[in-house]
């Protein structure tokens, strides 16, 4: 097992090292770099950028060098927690992140957590009564979760607060909060603003959920060893629990990989549109405004995220399944 | 012995199916009973309903069947009858019955265990849900089981996971967890169906010892005949949801009475059947090969002078040799699967080839298909002007020589496309090899379905619009296609039912004499293969142990693996039973327990084929002594 996890860490290492040379291929590729951008904008405002300061940086970042120099540079910054610099916020690359990802975090997680203690619940209910109404209805409100594109719901849970309760939604916390230090208030005032991004983030997720959760378990239902489970005399909830319940977990845990990245990229148009101060608006500009070690950083975190993800859900599935722990060493 | 007589009580029973709105009845009026310790055999085709009737004692019909009428009456140990046919689905009456009073094991002991819970654990979940025991002493009970269905080291079996044990073992993890609980009754429904015949026969003598131990009796569910003659005391023979006959086993044996039965019992082949003799299908399937005949052109002569059709050479595969690489775990010594085999085919003969699974010959059969690519050997292919090495073929030659060996498959389902008419299926190899107009293409398909006995109106259904029976027809139809010289038939008719199975043997052979056909025919079963072939190859472990001409083979065993092959296969007979003393041991199917002469490596000093005259051969070391090899 631990020949198993250390050769798993290891095989992280070059699909990491592919990984960063692809996006920082992938950042290179438009034509112009942050500071031609920057040049060409002031000056369609009238107004004389400071070329000499534009310069200085280019050198001080090594624009002038050919890019494997550049990407080196930026690759070996990692190891020593240089991030490199955000030109659009004119702060180092971790303190322009640093800020939004535990708001990040926070709503991803809960929207999780929602996703889940909905979704779950309602799958089994859905596969264990098959063809009934339950089925039907619960089936019918988890498509229109994945048919509704996230910002449109953002935009009726707005306009509906808005007319029907005075309400303005948008954002995580009351305004006065805005770069205070953490306090019970501000964590009440941002407790009291999640819950409308979590349900709205959560719905289509919540659907594909309860659909898998639902298909899954059938298939499960379908099996042997629960004929074998009922034959023995085990009550249907906790032949349910304890055999294809379980069973079909196994695809939750491989999913894990997926999860993470999307913690951290979040639903970026939900947040543009309730302007919560999460980390999806922040690479989205940063993809616009070619800044580019903001963006390099930030995808690279997201591939790191993917990467660490697939590890756990590898070994959270060798321990929770035998056949896997037990086989994968072996040749069959 | 409590004062009621029997367990089980069934009185015209009636099961239906709710199917598009209306009720079907697939169970009419079914009246059996089952004394207290006995056996009672429930035989019947696939669809007859047996199935059914014991999923209506455990009160596990699926959610669109249930009991229409009659009654189901249990009567425990010393306890008030209980009225199974009107409980509740899933309530605490029938649920206390079921693994409490009434133990059950089913076909496919993989998919019957949970895969993520170690065997220890299920059984123990049944002790514990019937009997009040504290957590050390239900671990304790459950490895005393453990020994008693025959594992070894119980608490290492405790805590091993259903896919580490053979289909043996876990057939006994499964007997473990359906006694534990002492039932009276036990369910068996096709226990031995998936096995091998000598780990067959072991699981049967376990049923019968852990019968006389426990007293209890049991309800065994079945298609096999040898199978019932070896282990029933009472036979029920059940035939569209109705019971055809039923009375002790000795007077089903010995004296049938219904159509039906003496029907199975002549569409069974057997040991004893005269040459030539052929099986009679319950329902004939006529054939007409003449439109085919024409077509396929001057055969070569066959006879013992002339070459040999196919001459395997030192064919050896190996899987699983990955090796070390770069952070790899140990390498892993590769299983030798086909072990340096030679063997010919005669032109025109029907080779069989025996062995139980595991020992190589479905391997065999794809590498002489070249759907598998061998280690090293050669596989010579007489084509009429000398020898061809099908190995070293490739590209358009390849291509040119695939339509002389073909294919059948076992799985009639799933070897043909759910998504294409049977007009396609057949049609495709021709398009495939561009042979003929679409006219001529469509007129050889039809001819192809008269030769197999089907009704060329059929040419535009889908295979799902046709029984098991019928679509191996259609594999047979499409392996006939291309005007083959050889066919391979790798267990064409082991997923078949005993009556079509007759129907499909009988059609094989008739096609091999009309057509000139040589088969290789690969099989588990040793009666079919009897029935089939002229010479006989016996596989074991990637050997082949002795070939023979079919009736030496039978009556002059030599390898002791054939011998115990041969003595695990049940007869459908009462003057014949298994000698389960001798089969339990399982000492021969393993490779280590032969006697010294038949171990060891191939090469000088060791392993060779010894010529025991009239093409019989036998591998052994030649210091092998003539007694052991008459036996």
């Amino acid at each position: 097992m631990l020949r198993y996890i250390i050769r798993r860490v290891l095989i992280m290492v070059p699909t990491l090292v592919v990984t960063s040379m692809l996006i920082f291929t992938l950042i290179q590729l438009p034509p112009g770099d942050y500071f031609e951008t920057y040049v060409a904008e002031m000056q369609a405002q009238g107004e004389r950028a400071d070329l000499s300061r534009v310069a200085f940086l280019k050198k001080e970042y090594g624009f002038d060098k050919p890019p494997v120099e550049r990407y080196l540079r930026w690759v070996g910054g990692f190891f020593v927690g240089d991030y490199g610099y955000s030109f659009e916020y004119q702060l180092p690359v971790s303190e322009v992140v640093g800020d939004r990802l535990y708001l990040t975090v926070l709503v991803s997680f809960a929207t999780i957590l929602f996703t889940w203690a909905v979704a779950f619940p309602i799958g089994i209910y859905s596969a264990t009564h098959q063809y009934s109404w339950g089925d039907y209805g619960l089936t019918f409100l988890g498509l229109i979760g994945i048919a509704i594109p996230h910002f449109l719901l953002a935009l009726v849970f707005m306009y509906f607060a808005n007319v029907w309760f005075g309400l303005s939604i948008g954002g995580l916390m009351d305004p006065q909060y805005f770069n205070q230090p953490l306090s019970w208030a501000k964590v009440g005032s941002i407790l009291h603003h999640l819950w409308i991004p979590v349900i709205i983030i959560g719905a289509g997720g919540t659907g594909s959920m309860i659909r898998a959760v639902r298909a899954n378990l059938l298939d499960e239902l379908q099996k042997q060893y629960v004929t074998t489970a009922r034959a023995k005399g085990l009550s249907p909830f906790k032949t349910l629990m304890k055999y294809p319940f379980r069973m079909s977990l196994n695809f939750f845990i491989s999913d894990i990989g997926s999860v993470l990245p999307s913690v951290v990229s979040g639903a970026e148009l939900v947040a543009i549109v309730l302007s919560l101060q999460t980390t999806g608006p922040l690479l989205i500009r940063a993809l616009q405004a070619q800044d580019m070690y903001l963006a390099g950083s930030f995808l690279m975190f997201l591939a790191l995220l993917t990467v660490i993800g697939v590890l756990i859900s590898d070994i959270a599935l060798a321990f929770l399944d035998p056949r896997i722990r037990l086989q994968g060493a072996s040749t069959k | 012995m409590a004062g009621v007589a029997e367990v089980l009580r069934i009185e015209d029973l009636r099961i239906a199916f709710a199917l598009h709105g209306h009720d079907n009845e697939v169970v009419r009026g079914v009246s059996f009973r089952i004394p207290r310790g006995r056996t009672v055999a429930l035989v019947g085709e696939s669809g007859s309903g047996k199935s059914v009737i014991s999923q209506a004692v455990m009160g596990l019909l699926p959610r669109n069947g249930r009991v229409s009428g009659g009654r189901i009456t249990f009567h425990g140990d010393g306890e008030a009858p209980v009225e199974i046919a009107g409980l509740a689905r899933d309530g605490p009456t029938i649920r206390r019955l079921r693994g409490g009073h009434i133990g059950m094991i089913f076909q496919e002991p993989m998919s019957s265990l949970s895969p993520v819970h170690t065997i220890g654990n299920q059984i123990q979940e049944a002790l514990q849900l019937h009997r009040k025991v504290a957590r050390g002493e239900a671990r304790a009970t459950t490895e005393r089981m453990l020994k008693l269905v025959g594992f070894k080291r119980p608490q290492r079996a405790y805590d091993m996971y259903a896919f580490e044990l053979s289909g043996g073992l876990r057939q006994r993890a499964m007997l473990a967890m359906a006694l534990i609980c002492r039932p009276a009754l036990l369910i068996a429904d096709e226990p031995t169906t998936a096995l091998d015949v000598t780990i067959q026969a072991q699981v049967l003598k376990l049923m019968k010892d852990l019968q006389q131990e426990f007293g209890m009796a049991i309800l065994l569910i079945t298609h096999d005949l040898g199978v019932v003659a070896n282990m029933a005391d009472e036979v029920v023979v059940i035939y569209q949801g109705r019971i055809m006959e039923a009375g002790t086993a000795q007077a089903i044996f010995r004296d049938p009475r219904h159509p039906y039965l003496k029907a199975l019992l002549k569409a069974l082949p057997h040991f004893d059947m005269a040459e030539g003799q052929r099986l009679t299908p319950l329902r004939e399937a006529k054939a007409n090969t003449q439109a085919l005949t024409g077509a396929a052109g001057p055969r070569l002569p066959a006879g013992p002078e002339t070459p040999p059709l196919l001459r395997i050479e030192a064919v050896r595969k190996s899987y699983g040799t990955r090796h070390g690489g770069w952070l790899a775990g140990p390498a892993h010594e590769g299983v030798v699967v086909v072990d340096d085999v030679s063997f010919d085919i005669r032109r025109g003969e029907c080779l069989g080839l025996v062995g139980e699974s595991g020992s190589g010959k479905t391997t065999l059969g794809k590498l002489i298909m070249r759907a598998v690519t061998p280690d090293r050997g050669r596989v010579l292919f007489e084509d009429g002007d000398g020898p061809v090495d099908v190995l070293a073929l490739g590209g358009a030659q390849l291509d040119a020589f695939r339509p002389r060996m073909q294919m059948i498959f076992q799985d009639p389902v799933s070897s043909l496309s759910p998504r294409m008419t049977v007009l396609n299926i057949l049609r495709e190899p021709m398009q495939i090899h561009d042979l003929g107009t679409p006219a001529e293409q469509k007129a050889r398909v039809v001819a192809l379905m008269r030769a197999v006995g089907l009704d060329p109106r059929f040419l535009n259904r889908y295979p799902h619009s046709f029984s098991g029976g019928q679509r191996q027809r259609i594999g047979i139809a499409r392996a006939l296609a291309l005007n083959p010289d050889l066919i391979v038939c790798d267990e064409p008719v082991s997923a078949l039912d005993v009556s079509v199975q007759a129907q499909v043997l009988n059609l094989l052979k008739d096609l091999q004499r009309d057509l000139g056909l040589t088969y290789l025919f690969i099989s588990h079963n040793l009666a079919v293969v009897d029935y089939m072939a002229d010479r006989i190859a016996v596989m074991a472990q990637g050997r082949i142990v002795e070939i023979a001409p079919r009736r030496a083979l039978f009556e002059r065993p030599a390898h002791p693996y054939t011998r115990a092959l041969l003595k695990a296969v049940p007869f459908a007979d009462l003057d014949r039973p298994l000698d389960f003393d001798l089969v339990a041991r399982g000492e021969v199917s393993e490779g280590g327990r032969w006697p010294e002469a038949f171990r060891g490596e191939r090469g000088p000093g060791g392993l060779s084929e010894i010529a025991l005259g009239d093409g019989h051969f036998v591998l052994a070391r030649a210091s092998v002594d003539a007694r052991e090899l008459v036996g």
